[in-house]
């Protein structure tokens, strides 16, 4: 394959068949594997088309500066967009995120603005809000609400699926912006209208939601509960454990929030087995496991493990 | 039927400060109404006047988002685990 330039390698990115981790022969786990992606996480994609909506908007021109809340995945795309496109970014980024998110994004030459950890990503989204607010000039992207984020996932993710996979019956991503799940999941069920859409919400530890305000919380506006048929809530014990199962099982480094996903696939798989369906269920791998090993995730106890994570953002 | 109760730290206060409370219920709505009973004050944070759950409140049944399985109308059974949460953002 060849490219023109990093940009344009984005996506396209191989679905590969689970054999060990599928329950039956009809029953198929199929993993899309978005770490193959110039920075290696599904969120190339979104941050790609952003930018070019920006671009042709004119909001964005040389020189522009790019400011936005992310927990690590975005900003690093946006980061690798903005250096070959001549933008300057800054991320704001929750304090409790592994160090090698905010590692990466300095290599890439943004800069970090730090929101207090107890106030989780969204403070994060309040402070850069703030930010854009007091810099007029300054462009937030807001990959919460941007559509681009989800026409992304419409345009290519949706498509890459259906063309690898025309049988596919299930379609399970993580829920952070809901973009994946938005723009992969209304794609698919416009083409195969039975079909299936499962989303994957982390569950983190208890430090995490501590100061949290049921009456502030905070639902992305690209969400759509209409395009979902279920929503499961994964907490970072079975996270770690599917994460290393699909190591162990398949060979896939992925990072913490696949494991979620996958928990959520194979619960679903589950169900099919039992009611005697047959199924074909692709789920995304977001990221590989790279920017996680100083969490503790992949060596130790699974006790460890999880006590390591308490009060991160590992998705 | 006892079904254990996982409650937020923003709503302990109504709970003696209790993670974990019982409560009964065939469906989340009774359950509610229950844990309203024992704990008064709190049906008030999860369901609004006009008898639905509260935007950014999230309620699971064994990891289930109830709002796709029938939101207060969900069925209960003996040895389900409930989780409230409140809604944070991703990404």
């Amino acid at each position: 394959m060849r490219y023109a330039s990093l940009l344009d390698a984005f996506g396209d990115t191989p679905l590969v068949g689970l054999p060990r981790l599928s329950p039956a022969e009809d029953v198929r786990l199929w993993a899309k594997l978005e770490d193959r992606n110039p920075t290696g996480s599904v969120k190339d994609r979104a941050a790609l088309y952003m930018v070019q909506a920006a671009e042709k908007d004119g909001l964005l021109r040389p020189g522009s500066v790019i400011v936005e809340p992310t927990s690590g995945n975005t900003g690093i795309s946006l980061a690798m967009v903005a250096r070959l496109r001549g933008y300057r970014l800054i991320c704001v980024m929750p304090e409790n995120t592994s160090v090698e998110r905010r590692l990466l994004l300095e290599t890439y030459g943004a800069q970090i603005v730090s929101s207090p950890a107890a106030g989780g990503s969204n403070q994060a989204v309040a402070t850069a809000k703030e930010l854009a607010a007091a810099n007029p000039d300054w462009v937030m992207l807001y990959q919460y609400g941007n559509p681009a984020n989800a026409q992304a996932h419409y345009e290519t993710t949706g498509p890459e699926i259906l063309r690898d996979l025309p049988t596919v019956t299930h379609f399970v991503a993580g829920l952070g912006t809901s973009g994946t799940l938005m723009g992969a999941g209304r794609y698919l069920r416009e083409q195969r209208p039975d079909l299936q859409v499962v989303a994957a919400e982390p569950r983190y530890g208890e430090l995490v939601y501590g100061l949290r305000n049921v009456d502030e919380g905070f639902v992305p506006e690209l969400y759509d509960p209409a395009v979902l048929t279920t929503r499961y809530s994964v907490g970072s014990r079975e996270a770690l454990r599917r994460t290393r199962q699909l190591i162990e099982t398949e060979g896939i480094f992925a990072g913490i929030s696949t494991g979620a996903i996958l928990h959520a696939a194979l619960g679903v798989a589950e169900k099919a087995v039992a009611a005697g369906e047959s199924a074909e269920i692709a789920f995304v791998v977001c990221d590989g496991g790279w920017k996680y090993l100083s969490t503790g995730a992949y060596g130790g106890t699974l006790d460890d493990a999880e006590r390591a994570l308490e009060g991160q953002l590992w998705a | 039927m006892a079904i254990e109760v996982r409650i937020p730290t923003i709503l302990r206060q109504y709970t003696g400060g209790q993670k974990a409370v019982q409560a009964t219920g065939s469906s989340l709505g009774s359950l509610i109404d229950d844990l309203e009973a024992q704990h008064p004050g709190i049906k008030a944070r999860l369901v609004t006047d006009s008898g639905a759950l509260h935007r950014f409140v999230n309620v699971y049944v064994n990891d289930e988002d109830v709002r796709f399985t029938g939101a207060l109308d969900t069925g209960l059974s003996d040895g389900d685990e409930v989780t409230i949460l409140p809604a944070v953002a991703g990404g």
